[in-house]
């Protein structure tokens, strides 16, 4: 690929000594280090996902998504209480982070005046909170938690706080980003007609930004749904026998019941959780595919 | 009608002192210029700035009922700017401020009371580049009735009034339904005017309609804004000086000046005329030359 | 023609304007929208204002417990240093690996591929990020830690170490990196380039002494936000680098980091209230003062390069 992408550059190579410059020894290293750099990370993805299926292989069974966990027989134990808890989560922190995000950003884009000191130190915060460590969004839930009243934070509701914050601000930037991919002219359009700002956001802008923020929304869930560092410190619990059942019941959640079983030394509990991190990938590979699929079906190119 | 009767008749807003630069053509003693005898909108001491850069110097115009009004000039005059404070369009740019008065109806549209919103209902626009809504064609034309809240007694009726009133009806009465999209550059700029129509405003403002259209496409715009003339009033910019001398009756000259400190350019108003007489006869040395070609 | 044009002016004309009503509307559901969305943009300041306040009550209850001085210490039981310590390494060697490895990444996709491979290869490289980090871990520590370093390298490592700790997580911060100095170089000019190229350079010379040095404020940003990734990382380390204080320079050992620390106090059994409870949140105050200083720098220099371009 290299040599039919350098023919257009060739022309200014010496031609009087008839070898070419992009094939120097030194260049020729130099692009083996970029080759090597770039597929380094493919490489390593790919022995972890084979070496994890081939671990987990013995336990593609349906014990493996019925069964509660156990630790009397690893060699049945299921992630049933892991997989609802991550469902349930998931839910939750999507009602919580979506609607605050997509307004967070409509204000932002449609009516914030980016001159105003205030503004821009929303815009400056986001920034940060976008690079603050998840597990201090744990701590954040905790007090939330705290602050509401709840001794148990290991609840669906302390566990969809921490990632509805962890996730709000992927929300707002990608939001943000559809929206400004929304043409200048379709706003001043609506507006010159007499529509107000808010009815040109809510009949023009936010229809043909939606494609963009379901696909970021999805994005941001697929990055929240293998989070288990704020669940460990809002306390929710490696192992739970029952369903959830509401906001303020205890649960677990997929990537928790992973973390808990490697402390178990049994040979079953590794090979189990193998098994669960197939199912957990084969969850985040789902929402980048809905993702992805939203995209490319939806997206007006304008 | 006395040439003079619209100066006479105007009013000028206090402490406006006359800028030689601008004012200059008024001392070659070729008598006034005709102005409008009823003028819709009139702009008095417009000044706009954008942050600390002064966009347009002082500018005074009218504009008559039921007449075609072409602003013209090389770019970056202001012209544009000028239009989009016609209808408060200028307010929703970040750092924009428009100091002097506009009037409509001899109400101040910059006055503290005024609700710009209330403003562009009775003031539409038409853009440089068409812009349908993604919506049916049916829709772009129903958006502004349903917005601004008019009462409207069977809206089928109204979008086929307004789309008859753009001269689109026979192209599209088959695909109401069907996307805005699927039209071409000058169909989409007809159902732009027909959806300004719909809401039944006073005025319409076109800020270079046509340059985005083909000549045949053009055309049929300025056969409808022939058209449109009886009902409308219309302020249209252009680059295009033929297209001023075909459609307007009215013709306003800007031009820029260059400040010699910062070399920013700030735009005025140079002459406005009759466009019979300022295309046959300008009154300024800067007007000759730009519409003989000498200069822009 | 304009002299035909005046005739259209009708006496209705002249009859006085119609009455026009421009004055301003109040629009009650309007201004209530605007409050609603203003609020939920102030919601993501409550939430640092919030952070902040969650950790200051019980790090000031530590701090009345624990004198200052054990906890800027090297040994005991609040002893905070040997946790930076832990982090430090484990970064560093995260960086060691995502550095190069993100920076070539991004000079291939953004010198060497063509737009098409581009397409399909960026994506893929940001695969790295969506894995969860506790899939990871469990990686460095099942199949890191005792086939590629024990068996395969021959290293003699502890069971938790930081060296597969800290390789691991190089490896998710890949795509921080590469993602962003991509962005960075892409950003310089074309004249740039076609100026060195037309002087006889080759490509590797035009990237390493033109592109490279132009877009260096971007990439000292995606190697500054790396850091901050793999400084707040916490399951790949909580699983692999160990669960002891060890202020030791040797990476075959287990070292609890920053994150890793916060992770077991909470898992565990302290009850809430309890100064080992409250360590958790001074440990934490640290961690995120650590990282918004090194965030505040990524911005500051985004900013930059933003302004060069």
């Amino acid at each position: 690929m290299s040599i039919a992408t350098t023919t257009a550059r060739e022309v200014t190579q010496s031609l009087a000594t008839g070898r070419s410059k992009e094939h120097g020894p030194a260049a020729l290293i130099f692009l083996g280090l970029l080759w090597f750099s770039m597929f380094f990370g493919v490489v390593v993805l790919l022995v972890l996902i084979i070496d994890t299926i081939i671990e987990g292989s013995s336990r593609f069974d349906g014990a493996l998504l019925t069964e509660y966990g156990s630790r009397v027989s690893p060699e049945t134990t299921g992630f049933r209480a892991g997989i609802l808890g991550s469902a349930w989560l998931m839910v939750f922190t999507a009602l919580f982070a979506v609607p605050l995000g997509i307004a967070a950003a409509l204000y932002l884009e449609e009516f914030a005046n980016r001159d105003r000191w205030w503004n821009r130190l929303i815009e400056l915060n986001l920034q940060n909170l976008a690079a603050v460590p998840s597990i201090v969004y744990g701590l954040l839930a905790v007090a939330v938690m705290a602050l509401l009243g709840f001794d148990n934070s290991g609840t669906v509701l302390g566990g969809a706080i921490a990632l509805a914050l962890l996730i709000l601000p992927v929300i707002i930037i990608t939001t943000r980003e559809a929206v400004r991919a929304v043409p200048r002219e379709i706003r001043d359009g609506s507006l010159a007609l007499g529509a107000t700002v808010w009815q040109t956001t809510w009949r023009q802008t936010l229809p043909s930004a939606i494609p963009g923020i379901a696909t970021g929304t999805i994005l941001g869930l697929s990055r929240a749904i293998g989070e288990a560092a704020p669940l460990v410190v809002v306390g929710l619990a490696g192992s739970v026998r029952f369903d959830p059942e509401g906001l303020l019941s205890s649960i677990t959640a997929l990537p928790m019941q992973i973390f808990s079983l490697t402390s178990q030394s049994q040979e079953d509990f590794q090979t189990a959780a193998s098994a669960a991190i197939v199912v957990l990938l084969v969850m985040i590979l789902g929402l980048n595919g809905l993702a992805i699929f939203i995209r490319n079906k939806f997206q007006r190119t304008w | 009608m006395p040439a003079n009767a619209a100066y006479a008749n105007s009013r000028t807003p206090a402490g406006h002192v006359p800028d030689p630069l601008v004012d200059a053509h008024d001392g070659e003693s070729r008598g006034l210029p005709d102005m409008p005898p009823d003028p819709v909108m009139e702009a008095f001491g417009l000044n706009v700035y954008y942050g600390d850069f002064h966009a347009v110097h002082d500018v005074n115009l009218s504009f008559g009922r039921h007449e075609i009004t072409a602003l013209i000039g090389p770019s970056g005059c202001g012209k544009s700017t000028v239009l989009r404070c016609l209808n408060r369009m200028n307010d929703l740019v970040t750092g924009a401020r428009v100091e002097g008065e506009v009037t409509y109806h001899g109400q101040n549209m910059y006055a503290r009371n005024v609700d710009p919103i209330a403003v562009r209902t009775h003031i539409g626009m038409v853009f440089q580049k068409p812009n349908p809504f993604p919506k049916s064609i049916y829709d772009n034309i129903a958006y502004g009735p349903k917005v601004t809240g008019m009462k409207v007694e069977n809206m089928d009726d109204l979008v086929e009034g307004a789309l008859r009133g753009a001269a689109l009806w026979d192209e599209v009465k088959d695909k109401l339904k069907q996307s805005a999209y699927g039209l071409s550059g000058g169909q989409q700029q007809r159902l732009c005017i027909a959806r300004t129509i719909a809401t039944k405003p006073d005025v319409i403002l076109m800020d270079e309609p046509c340059s985005a259209l083909d000549p045949i496409a053009t055309a049929r715009v300025e056969d409808l804004m022939h058209e449109l003339r009886s009902d409308y009033t219309i302020i249209i910019v252009t680059h295009n000086m033929q297209q001023a001398a075909r459609v307007s009756d009215r013709t306003a000259f800007f031009t820029a000046r260059a400040d010699e400190t910062t070399g920013n350019r700030t735009g005025l108003l140079v002459e406005f005329d009759r466009t019979s007489q300022m295309f046959s006869a300008p009154r300024d040395k800067r007007t000759e030359d730009y519409i003989s070609g000498r200069f822009g | 023609m304009s002299n035909n044009a005046s005739s259209v002016v009708g006496p209705s004309g002249r009859t006085g304007p119609p009455a026009v009503n421009l004055a301003r509307k109040s629009r009650p559901a309007e201004s209530a929208i605007r409050v609603v969305l203003t609020s939920s943009a102030f919601v993501s300041v409550a939430v640092t204002v919030g952070i902040i306040a969650a950790l200051i009550r019980p790090v000031l209850d530590f701090f009345g417990e624990v004198p200052f001085g054990d906890f800027f210490s090297t040994e005991g039981q609040f002893a905070v240093l040997p946790l930076v310590a832990g982090t430090l390494m484990v970064t560093v060697i995260a960086l060691l690996v995502s550095v190069p490895l993100g920076l070539g990444a991004a000079m291939y996709l953004s010198e060497y591929a063509s737009r098409r491979a581009r397409k399909f290869l960026k994506p893929t490289v940001e695969l790295l990020a969506g894995i969860p980090s506790v899939v990871y871990g469990f990686f460095a520590l099942t199949f890191v830690t005792p086939t590629v370093l024990q068996d395969l390298l021959g290293v003699q490592v502890n069971f938790t170490n930081a060296l597969s700790a800290g390789l691991v997580l190089g490896v998710m911060v890949i795509p921080t990196i590469a993602s962003l100095s991509e962005d960075a170089l892409s950003a310089v000019p074309h004249s740039l380039r076609q100026g060195s190229l037309a002087m006889g350079a080759n490509r590797m010379q035009t990237t390493l002494r033109v592109v490279f040095p132009a877009a260096l404020s971007g990439i000292a940003a995606a190697i500054v936000l790396g850091m901050s990734r793999a400084i707040g990382e916490t399951m790949i380390v909580a699983l692999a680098a160990g669960a002891q204080k060890n202020l030791s320079v040797d990476p075959r050992e287990g070292m609890q980091t920053m994150t890793g620390f916060i992770a077991q106090t909470a898992g565990g059994e302290n009850p809430v209230g309890s100064t080992s409870y409250n360590t958790l949140f001074a440990v934490g105050m640290l961690l995120f003062v650590i990282t918004l200083l090194v965030n505040v720098v990524s911005i500051a220099l985004v900013r930059r390069f933003r302004q060069v371009y």
